[in-house]
């Protein structure tokens, strides 16, 4: 008889409190990334781009070569780096603020040239660092700071759907969208964002997975009232799946 | 490289310098005049091995510069005026982060869209910060082709000896005036990064490139770290004088003005007027010093820029309280002559 | 036998695990943590039901908690 841990910790996950508001779904998001990154053996080969917003402190969590990006601007900094140094991993980490509204141009361009990056992308609806303002993902009737009467389609137009959006693009070799409101999903997205470092790896094109998070804080919510939410509002406007799968599997 | 002439535009002597500085990354965005670059960059860097980007947006490109410098190799964005102001994000980001990136702007006139025409109206731009917070570029000015492929090369050691951005500050004169050229080949140092740069956390702990400071006291102790850089730089301080030694009247104007002045100094000293040429070659760094070593002589002081009066700031403090500047700012809309400027020194002069 | 050890000084009270928990054995202590937290507990009496699934520790945003398997032999990778 041995004893096994089940889903050990990752190593390349720092040792130490995070700053997140409790339920938050980063610290989950992070974990994954970080369980991801070991299983294909990239920690030692990896630059990191992280972003602006509540995952700023991304470099205190994990325990990678990281430059800090200006707010959206991440996929040009990834880009930049790896034609740097094509043999290096980069990924990056965004969250809807920075990744949908600011950097919309950036990512874009980023996946439709095919760079040889990978892109995490957390959207919890709203901006979470400012205090919980309106984001492009923002649902159409959810209340915000600065939507105080909920987001009005004909004001503030729909949420983007970045997932459906980048995998119509031409350089995009893998899109998905998951969730982390329960096993089953948290599982999928494990297994999301191994596809899409692989499609980096693999020199097939521009990866990305956007992983529909919870915002307990924001929402004003508990953590467990929030997973609920992911399934009943979230889900729903954005189905999960795949978008684009060139790597055969 | 060998020693052949070269007959090129001031534009391309920037690229070439660049690709013989070994620049390995180049973005840039189209924009008028200073296309020549990013054309030839297209075409020639792929060839050395490096790549070439045409970005998005001038915000985009210098952001993938901020990007490629932390990789700790050498790379490049060029622009002109409106390009810049863009680009001042990842400036000030890299001034923060202390990355080594090099900026051309090619200046045109302006404020808005301005024109495409030749003008100095980016000085406080490239010498006072230009983008938001406490930093300081090092910038360069040059006045001839020949010193824009130097001064290139130039900018790039100097961004990796002061891990610090480098702004090269030409204009639309400059960019597009064709005259030969030496080329020369520096030795470049095979990694000179390896302290610093990302590359992946094997052996040694993660490195983390940022330029946020929010522990109780540590910006403060960040800006007084690239404070003290910024009084290094002081080292690299350049400026060209010419015929200044028994001078009355010194002019002093940088880059292509700087140059058509001398050609106006050439014409005047033939006619027995005593003027020279104080060239400010590092624009900041500023040669305050040796323009007060000037002042204290007794010597009056004119300052002739393509502009409405910027660098005249730098020159008034620089002399006073020994000395007064006038200043003699020529409008952007056309390409001034060494004649233009012949009234205003002599007039200056008699004063 | 399995075993579930919280490192209480991670925990931030979210409950997340007591809601994947196969068995329903994890509910809120009493005691708060340091960083002012109502961490999470299980029984000593619901010890024995645990089946050691891992879900506690694969939905903990805080790495908070561990879980160990008895196993016989080597069993093949988790996904």
């Amino acid at each position: 008889m041995t004893e096994k841990i089940m889903f050990p910790k990752p190593q390349v996950l720092a040792n130490r409190p995070t700053h997140y508001c409790p339920g938050c779904h980063h610290g989950l998001a992070h974990k994954l990334v970080a369980q991801v990154l070991e299983e294909l053996k990239l920690p030692e080969k990896t630059i990191c781009v992280g972003s602006i917003g509540c995952s700023v402190f991304i470099y205190n969590y994990l325990l990678l070569d990281t430059i800090e990006a200006p707010h959206g601007r991440a996929p040009a900094v990834a880009t930049g780096v790896k034609r740097a140094r094509p043999d290096k991993f980069v990924f990056t980490y965004q969250g809807d603020g920075d990744l949908a509204a600011i950097g919309l141009a950036e990512i874009m361009h980023c996946a439709n040239r095919g760079e040889r990056v990978s892109v995490v992308f957390v959207n919890n609806t709203i901006y979470g660092m400012t205090g919980g303002q309106m984001a492009p993902t923002t649902l159409v009737g959810q209340k915000t700071t600065t939507c105080p009467g909920g987001r009005c389609k004909d004001r503030e137009g729909e949420p983007f759907k970045m997932a459906e959006i980048i995998g119509s693009l031409g350089g995009t070799a893998y899109a998905a969208r998951t969730a982390l409101n329960d096993i089953k999903n948290i599982q999928k997205t494990k297994k999301a964002i191994k596809l899409a470092f692989r499609a980096q790896l693999e020199d097939k094109g521009f990866g990305f997975v956007e992983i529909l998070s919870s915002c307990p804080t924001n929402w004003k919510m508990t953590p467990l009232q929030a997973n609920e939410r992911i399934a009943k509002e979230m889900i729903p406007y954005f189905p999960l799946g795949e978008f684009k799968n060139t790597l055969g599997e | 490289m060998s020693k052949k002439r070269l007959f090129v535009k001031g534009n391309e002597a920037i690229a070439l310098g660049a690709l013989a500085a070994g620049c390995k990354c180049y973005f840039g965005y189209p924009i008028t005049p200073q296309n020549d670059i990013p054309e030839f960059m297209s075409r020639e860097l792929p060839k050395k091995g490096g790549a070439f980007v045409q970005a998005e947006s001038e915000v985009a490109a210098a952001n993938m510069l901020l990007g490629a410098v932390s990789a700790g190799i050498r790379a490049m964005t060029s622009s002109s005026s409106p390009g810049i102001s863009l680009k001042q994000e990842a400036i000030s980001y890299m001034a923060g982060s202390e990355l080594p990136g090099v900026i051309v702007n090619m200046n045109r006139g302006g404020p808005g869209l301005g024109d495409i025409g030749p003008s100095q109206g980016d000085y406080f731009q490239a010498t006072k910060g230009g983008g938001h917070g406490d930093y300081r570029l090092l910038v360069l000015g040059p006045g001839t082709v020949q010193e824009a492929y130097d001064l290139t090369i130039k900018a790039f050691d100097l961004a990796f000896k002061y891990k610090n951005p480098v702004m090269i500050l030409g204009d639309a004169i400059l960019g597009q005036m064709k005259e030969p050229i030496t080329p020369w080949e520096p030795e470049v140092p095979e990694k000179e990064a390896k302290e610093w740069c990302l590359e992946g956390a094997k052996g040694r702990p993660p490195r983390v490139i940022k330029s946020l400071y929010l522990e109780d006291g540590a910006l403060a102790k960040h800006n007084l770290k690239l404070a003290q850089k910024y009084a290094e730089m002081k080292k690299e301080i350049l400026f060209e004088e010419f015929l200044t030694q028994d001078a009355s009247l010194i002019v002093v104007a940088y880059g292509s003005i700087g140059r058509i002045v001398k050609s106006t100094i050439r014409t005047l000293r033939k006619q027995g007027h005593k003027v020279g040429l104080f060239r400010p070659i590092t624009l900041y760094p500023f040669p305050s010093e040796a323009l007060q070593v000037l002042a204290k002589e007794g010597k009056k002081f004119l300052t002739i820029e393509h502009n409405l009066g910027q660098m005249v700031e730098d020159v008034q403090l620089a002399v006073c309280p020994y000395a007064q500047t006038d200043f003699h700012g020529h409008l952007p809309g056309n390409l001034p002559t060494p004649n233009d400027f012949e009234e205003p020194i002599i007039k200056a002069l008699e004063k | 036998m399995s075993k579930v050890v919280f490192l209480e000084e991670l925990c931030k009270g979210c409950l997340l695990c007591t809601q994947v928990c196969s068995k329903k054995i994890i509910t809120q202590s009493s005691r708060f943590n340091k960083q002012g937290y109502k961490v999470v507990e299980i029984k000593p009496e619901d010890l024995e039901k645990c089946i050691a699934c891992g879900f506690c520790s694969l939905v903990c945003p805080d790495s908070a908690i561990v879980v160990y398997k008895s196993v016989e032999e080597k069993e093949p990778e988790n996904v």
